[in-house]
């Protein structure tokens, strides 16, 4: 394992050697795999303490997040608090104070499981994602990042940089809900994120992503099709659980089951819009 | 002897005794231990639930040479993990018949080569047909255990059941079923071994019991009782788990350190410690129960069967002591208990804090609340009628001689966690809400010490002695690990003496020092060997007295001076004492009757829980348990044990599921086997009553197992009064409650629409 | 840096240290084994009990979760650096006073957790408090007697008597 110190070492690193290297941030994933030696053998690049990949910054129009910020950081801060509330909910997830201290948003979302804690905020916010290598950067929607089960749009030789985010959602109802099998330090069995917006009682925008629902995180769309342009009543309330029941693909595992991880899920989105329609938008 | 006597000591909350040590991180744990040249073991286990064993190949990517390695034939006495019976190998020979039972021991001076060493022994197996529940066991289609599958029936008979059914107001049936429980000890097991051919076996590890694991090595190594000495390590968290288990372990770390000629440590790390080590026995309890048109019992027809695993290790005795807690405490003229132990292909279940009880009184105390919904009667209403009270009689006949005052255990709970009113509001208050919320109860007993006759063949010795340099020094094989064994025994020996609480030490659990006062199981440390140590305080006074000059007020120093003088004398100053039975305990072992416990710790317990229809999640508000003990020897310990103890019931009820897939525990990592954390646990209230028992030690009974016996009953039972359907099985998990619950309406019609 | 074998260099306990170490080890292994500071426990492995959670530049960290390499140059805290001239740190003798620890495997992890929050909030509501400490598992307290002990420090935080700590 070795530690080159900037940016621009380890790109020039994994460059040379793609897929040889596998980068390692806070290690709360990659030192838990490599205790129980399902770690392959790898080279171990420590991404740790390079400050051009730990920052948030924010302008009057949107966020960026450092892929090496870790989730305290954004805990502690106040703008994401104030205009990613969504995301600040989220972080206070991540397992627990002392995994949050360690655990970065790069890591979370290269780790790539379906039940990532800060994937459906950063969904339902629009998030781009910056790749960069020794090529140059690249941006792409989040909801393009991941391409299966643990598996994304990077290139061997791309490390994941930063997160982008447009601050446009002060006037849309938001909602994050996440179901674990306890109230801390818990993996989600399913999680719910929302924003919307009505505008002469009829949805005007909504975004629906999940925690769990299928492979990877994901989008809603045919969900969120069945609600758009149209009223909230009892009765497109149930349109919209049907659509969610043929969209999401949930599976059994170890925590729990598929019919579980339906349910729910079309419990919390039942939730998400009747506090949607007897509080309106602009949360 | 009185125990109503005013004490400076005892009930007074000294501070932990090995406390301060704990809290520096001084305190040493066996994995906290090193030896010179020491080498690291690890276990090689089967991966398969019953078969035989055809080879055993070492792949030759490994060099061999560097490692010890150790089967079965290195085994120089008995293959036998003596306990009850001697059916469990020490190494399996020849066939294996549960996942992960240990075949080869493996060890080499750097740990970190351990892991390939394991992957490369190739061990080829012809598969048996297995069995996995105890439906599977008790059809006897595939035998895998003796004769029958069948490791131990019972048969507890009081009057004729068989009589009442015909014309009984009220006849109620009901089927209860508990779970596997891990211990989940935040301190894996551990040992550490040192083998010569002229001083035989030490073991250093983390254990309850040092003189089990004293006598299982003799027969493993053949070794006379001089030859074999085991010491107790600080030990963080057992609850049972560290009762019969550390005598495998410890015979494999010293096979290790024999075949090497090295100090030997194995310490598990959590996944293996969740996969191969024993947890809570899973039962199915069968309640048929008859009642008379005033809702009192007639009779109880009680079929309780329990999963033991692949060998019996505990399995008789849980059995045991869940036959004799499953009528719950109730007078009832008739009744019926036949209870049976079956052996499955999974790794052998054992001792967890409660012992048969949980398990036994999940089922009754749920039963009673599903009487009380049948028969038309409030399930508070339904428990009064049918207490047991001063001079009522057991199913096994035993009188209850000392005090019985649940009745007023029952109302203070009920005022404590304004029960009625809650119930009332709840009631109201759910059918606008989708979080629906409860209060359900469960009232119990526990019996204090080794059931029957148990004491008596344990025969403890115990006591006290002061050590030239004027130590006071309890003479103990109790073990502390966590619930205050040091700090108590400490206290009762400085109360008797009449010196300072930091006059006395704990001389250290080593077989070669201390004498054999039985293991620290079945809440009988305070009582039974407290007792021992008050007695051995009083007779080391008289001792000094009539043979030292000692004065009828002293100090310490005065104390030590006679100490000293008596010494000079007789070359030591002991003080034991032998267990003597407390007069009209008697127990017929063939009948089933009789005396089944000296003394009984009483309970009531409440639980307010709240169900969110949107998830399916149960959790617990708020928690009261208010219990009589005997005499609380430390305030704060004891609450602190009946606050653990609630805190484990909760998540036996809750949280905790043990995943088999194929007989081997799938959820074998702490994030998939959920206990409750600092964010899930309720406030918890705590009120003892005392009434001192007369035969323990300043009046104390047990109390360590009580607490764990009615979290998962009661909050089963509020969640039956939040949503008005029956649950009867734990763990109940949110997945579970979806399952039944699912047909009901998500939210109330909400107003909006 | 090198690939196998590097000299790592921090400060535990206010104390400087360079060791010889392989950069992926542990940096609960370094503490307990290379600098013998057996305080800290591991039991599990996973980052899930806290029982190795130890204070990293202000900090509550995994210690089972750190390689050493990502310790360089950092300023750590363990439970044997909280009592000073053999003086109970107001945490340890609220836990003593208060029955915080029972079999005290996890008390190590816990009081840095608790000295960890009370850094950052010294007066936490029990909210805050359960937050806190929800990484650190206990199996024997049922976390009551904790959340007492880390009250009564709170409450009895006086100024002469607050401890500096090793954050930055």
């Amino acid at each position: 394992m070795i530690a080159p110190g900037s940016l621009r070492a380890v790109l020039e690193l994994i460059a040379s050697a793609p897929d040889q290297w596998t980068p390692i941030a806070g290690g709360t994933e990659l030192m838990v795999a490599h205790a129980a030696g399902r770690l392959a053998p790898a080279k171990l690049v420590s991404l740790w303490g390079i400050p051009e990949l730990r920052f948030i910054h924010s302008s009057e129009e949107c966020f960026a997040i450092g892929a090496g910020a870790t989730f305290r950081d954004l805990r502690a801060h106040r703008g994401i608090a104030a205009h990613l509330p969504l995301l600040a909910k989220a972080s206070s997830w991540i397992g627990s104070i002392a995994n949050q201290s360690r655990a970065t948003v790069g890591g979370n979302l290269v780790n790539g499981s379906p039940a990532a804690d800060s994937s459906p905020a950063l969904l339902v916010y629009d998030a781009e994602v910056e790749l960069v290598s020794v090529r140059g950067s690249r941006r792409i929607p989040y909801a393009h990042f991941h391409t299966g089960y643990k598996r994304n749009a990077m290139s061997a030789d791309e490390l994941l940089f930063a997160v982008h985010m447009p601050l446009r959602f002060a006037g849309h109802r938001q909602y994050l809900r996440k179901v674990g099998t306890r109230r801390a330090m818990a993996i989600s069995k399913v999680a719910l994120a929302a924003t919307a917006l009505m505008v002469d009682g009829m949805v005007s925008e909504i975004r629906l992503a999940a925690a769990s629902l299928a492979a990877c995180p994901a989008r809603l769309y045919k969900t969120e099709a069945a609600l758009l342009g149209g009223p909230i009543d009892a009765e497109t309330i149930d349109f919209a659980r049907d659509a969610l029941l043929a969209e999401a693909e949930p599976i059994d595992d170890i925590r729990s089951t598929a019919e579980y991880r339906r349910r729910v899920g079309c419990n919390l989105l039942e939730e998400f819009l009747r506090e949607f329609l007897a509080e309106g938008s602009n949360s | 002897m009185s125990t109503s006597a005013r004490t400076r000591i005892v009930g007074a909350s000294v501070p932990r005794k090995e406390g301060v040590d704990k809290l520096v991180g001084r305190a040493r744990y066996i994995d906290d231990m090193e030896r010179e040249g020491m080498w690291a073991g690890v276990t090689v286990r089967s991966t398969i639930p019953r078969g035989f064993i055809r080879s055993i190949g070492f792949d030759k990517r490994i060099d061999w040479s560097e490692f010890a390695i150790v089967t079965a034939a290195d085994i120089p006495g008995a293959n036998c993990i003596k306990l009850i019976f001697e059916d469990q190998p020490c190494l399996a020979d020849g066939i294996v018949n549960h996942c992960d039972e240990a075949i080869v021991l493996l060890a080499h001076p750097d740990k970190h080569k351990l892991r390939a060493a394991v992957a490369a022994v190739q061990i080829e197996y012809e598969l048996l047909p297995a069995v996995f529940t105890i439906e599977e066991s008790e059809r006897q289609e595939t035998i895998v255990w003796g004769a029958d599958n069948l490791l131990k029936n019972f048969l507890l008979e009081k009057g004729d059941v068989e009589s009442v059914w015909a014309h009984a107001a009220h006849i109620v049936e009901g089927e209860y079923r508990t779970g596997a429980q891990e211990h989940l000890y935040i301190e894996n097991n551990g040992m550490i071994a040192e083998w010569s051919e002229t001083d035989g076996i030490a073991v250093w590890g983390s254990l309850q019991c040092p003189y089990y694991v004293h006598k299982s090595l003799l027969s493993i190594f053949d070794l006379p009782e001089d030859k074999v000495r085991v010491i107790q390590t600080e030990t963080g968290g057992a609850f049972g788990g560290k009762e019969d288990y550390p005598s495998t372990l410890a015979a494999h770390a010293a096979l290790l350190a024999m075949k090497s000629g090295h100090a030997v440590k194995m310490v598990y790390d959590r996944m293996e410690d969740l996969a191969a080590t024993t947890k809570r026995h899973p039962s199915r309890t069968r309640h048929r129960t008859a009642l008379d048109q005033d809702g009192r019992l007639l009779a109880m027809d009680i079929e309780l069967a329990t999963d033991g695993g692949a060998y019996a290790t505990l399995s008789s005795t849980v059995l045991s002591r869940a036959t004799l807690h499953s009528p719950g405490p109730y007078v009832c003229p008739n009744v019926r208990v036949r209870s049976h132990a079956w052996a499955t292909n999974t790794v052998p279940y054992g001792a967890f804090r409660g012992f048969g009880a949980p398990q036994a009184i999940f089922a009754v105390e749920r039963h009673m609340d599903e009487i009380a919904a049948a028969i038309g009667i409030d399930p508070i209403e339904l428990r009064r009628r049918n207490f047991l009270h001063d001079g009522d009689t057991t199913a096994t006949e035993q009188m209850m001689r000392d005090p019985v005052i649940l009745d007023q255990l029952l109302d203070r709970a009920l005022t404590e966690s304004d029960y009625h009113a809650k119930r009332k509001r709840f009631a109201r208050e759910n059918a606008r809400s989708a979080v629906k919320r409860g209060m359900g109860i469960a009232a119990f007993y526990h019996g204090s010490g080794f059931t029957g006759s148990g004491e008596r063949y344990l025969n403890s010795l115990a006591g006290i002695d002061v050590t030239p340099e004027g130590k006071v020094r309890v003479l103990v094989a109790n073990t502390e690990f966590g619930q205050g064994t040091n700090t108590i025994l400490s206290q009762i020996c400085a109360e008797a003496i009449g010196i300072d609480y930091d006059d006395v030490i704990m001389a250290p659990a080593d077989t070669n020092i201390v004498p054999n006062s039985g293991p620290t199981v079945a809440s009988r440390t305070s009582m039974v060997v407290g007792r021992l140590i008050e007695r051995a305080g009083h007779q080391l006074v008289a001792m000094l007295r009539e043979h030292a000059g000692l004065g009828e007020d002293f100090k310490s120093d005065d104390f030590l001076a006679a100490c000293e003088r008596y010494r000079s004398v007789h070359g030591e100053v002991v003080s034991l004492c032998r267990y003597e039975a407390p007069p009209n305990v008697f127990w017929d072992d063939q009948k089933y009757r009789g005396e089944a416990y000296p003394a009984f710790a009483w309970s009531v317990q409440v639980a307010q829980v709240a169900v969110d229809t949107v998830t399916y999640s149960a959790e617990v508000e708020d928690f009261w348990a208010v219990q009589e003990v005997g005499r609380v020897l430390n305030p704060v310990l004891a609450g602190g044990q009946i606050e653990g103890g609630i805190a484990q019931g909760i998540g036996y009820a809750l949280y905790e599921k043990v995943v088999l897939q194929n007989g081997h525990m799938a959820n074998n990592q702490m994030t998939n086997y959920i206990m409750p954390t600092a964010e899930d646990v309720p406030p918890i209230h705590v009120f003892f009553e005392e009434i001192p028992f007369q035969h323990g030690a300043f009046g104390a009974k047990g109390i360590g197992e009580l607490p764990h016996d009615g979290p998962a009953p009661a909050i089963l039972n509020a969640i039956r009064d939040a949503t008005g359907v029956s649950f009867n099985a734990i763990p109940l998990l949110p997945e579970d409650l979806f399952a039944q619950l699912a047909t009901e309406p998500v939210v109330a019609e909400a107003a909006a629409l | 840096m090198s690939h196998r074998q590097g000299t790592i260099r921090f400060r535990v306990n206010g104390e400087s240290r360079a060791i010889d170490v392989a950069p992926m080890k542990r940096l609960l292994d370094v503490l307990r084994e290379d600098l013998r500071l057996t305080g800290t426990k591991e039991g599990c492995g996973e980052g899930e009990c806290g029982s190795c959670s130890v204070r990293m530049n202000g900090e509550l960290v995994n210690s089972c979760l750190v390689p050493v390499l990502q310790a360089e140059g950092a300023d750590i805290q363990t439970v044997e650096g909280l009592s000073t001239c053999g003086a109970l740190h107001p945490l340890q003798q609220a836990f003593l006073d208060c029955g915080g620890a029972q079999c005290g495997i996890c008390t190590p992890g816990m009081l840095m957790a608790a000295t960890q929050l009370l850094s950052i909030n010294p007066h936490p509501s029990m909210a805050e408090i359960r937050e806190g400490l929800a990484g650190n598992l206990c199996r024997c307290t049922g976390f009551k007697r904790i959340f007492d002990s880390v009250i009564a420090a709170a409450a009895n935080d006086q100024p002469s008597t607050r401890r500096t700590t090793h954050a930055r």
